[in-house]
């Protein structure tokens, strides 16, 4: 359950911007999770929850939305574009499992469909991002 | 916004007392096997100590300590192994020796993840065996790791120092903490890198022998701490403590 350190830093995040800001409450986290990384929602979520209490009223009315969003990779060499799902059929389950704790190992893994070149940039979806963090004083 | 990667490291190290970055810009001067024993003597003397190979594209620490069949559990993050006393962490147990081809960009993305989610235990050392070059992994190595120490390799070649000094000077120039410097795969004594070390005011941290049996014990301890080598080495850790 590597998705507990990943929803700690989440939280961690917008514990700084709550001190930053002087903010008694924080009201809204926006987020978004690449596809790549796999995260488990399940697990996911009961950490956000989980750690969210151990920070008394900080997150009593914090509304979380979490999108998210497909990758695409695109290769440095020959231009191509194209998504995970092109892929995904030729990644074993050992392999996503080491690609969902460092999402950069898919390029030990995949290669461009077109012209076979590890070379490529994953240009969206790669993990974890923050979009906004609300609260009020 | 941020990357919320970065809210945790500090987190995820404040248990670690000493940081110890094994660098020396160069390329094949032995970072790899001075980390991988260095980690091993300072365990040996009853420090709890961590290896951090910092190596993505060419981790090599676990050939040097041969180390195979054992991998990180999941707890709250991953729990690196411990395996002969050192807890241990290498990119290869995710690569499984894959060629791994990455731009510097996605290195620094692959280190933060790494140090996002790794769990060490309470450390009295992390050693970090540092890549070749003077370029990505130094810098997130100086941001991320605060307060790390630079334990620079030099041979004691006038041209391999040439690449030595221009990283002290730069570690100079930034405040990094310089822990000092080690002269490795000594054949002869001229006495070139003490003089330099009191030329730039970095402390010397020992000498280690070239010891041509060396290859013959990589990948196993036992022949390991047999070794001159290793005996060199555990008189730099000496130096340390
Ligand atoms: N004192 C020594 N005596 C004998 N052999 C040595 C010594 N130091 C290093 N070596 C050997 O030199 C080679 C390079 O060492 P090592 O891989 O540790 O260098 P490195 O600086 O980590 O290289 P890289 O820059 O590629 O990461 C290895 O074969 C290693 O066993
Ligand atoms: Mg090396
Ligand atoms: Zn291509």
């Amino acid at each position: 359950m590597h998705e507990w350190a990943l929803a700690d830093a989440v939280i961690q995040t917008a514990v700084e911007v709550a001190q930053r800001e002087s903010l008694k409450k924080i009201t809204s986290i926006k987020m978004s999770l690449g596809e790549l990384q796999e995260i488990e929602r399940e697990f996911f979520d009961t950490a956000l929850n989980e750690l969210m209490k151990t920070h008394g009223d900080l997150f009593s009315k914090t509304k979380i939305n979490i999108k998210t969003i497909k990758t695409r990779f695109k290769c440095r060499a020959c231009g191509h574009q194209w998504k995970l799902s092109d892929t995904e059929k030729t990644l074993d389950e050992e392999t996503r499992e080491s690609i969902h704790f460092i999402p950069e190992v898919a390029h030990v893994f995949i290669r461009c469909p077109k012209c076979k070149s590890p070379d490529f940039d994953i240009v969206e979806g790669r993990g974890i991002g923050i979009d906004s963090i609300v609260g009020e004083k | 916004m941020k990357d919320p990667r970065l809210s945790v490291i500090e987190k995820r190290l404040k248990n670690i007392g000493k940081i110890i970055a094994v660098s020396g810009g160069k390329g094949g001067i032995g970072k790899s096997v001075t980390s991988s024993l260095l980690s091993l003597a300072l365990s040996k003397k009853g420090y709890n100590v961590g290896l951090l190979d910092l190596d993505l594209t060419s981790p090599s620490d676990h050939v040097v300590l041969g180390i195979k069949d054992v991998a990180p559990t999941e707890k709250e993050g991953i729990i690196p192994p411990t395996v002969n006393g050192v807890q241990f962490m290498s990119v290869v147990f995710y690569t499984n020796e894959n060629p791994t081809p990455l731009r510097g960009e996605e290195v620094s993305n692959a280190i933060k993840e790494i140090l996002c989610i790794t769990r060490w235990n309470n450390l009295d050392f992390l050693i970090i065996d540092m890549p070749p070059g003077i370029g990505d992994e130094l810098f997130d190595t100086i941001e991320l790791f605060q307060g790390a120490e630079f334990l620079l390799l030099s041979t004691s070649s006038k041209i391999v120092f040439e690449t030595v000094k221009k990283l002290l000077l730069l570690l100079q120039e930034l405040n990094v903490p310089i822990l000092g410097i080690v002269e490795n795969m000594k054949h002869y004594d001229n006495g070139y890198i003490k003089n330099m070390c009191k030329k730039h005011h970095a402390p010397f941290l020992g000498e280690i022998w070239f010891d041509k049996n060396f290859e013959n014990a990589v990948g196993n301890i036992n022949k390991i701490m047999d070794t001159q080598l290793f005996k060199d080495i555990d008189g730099v850790a000496e130096n340390i403590v």
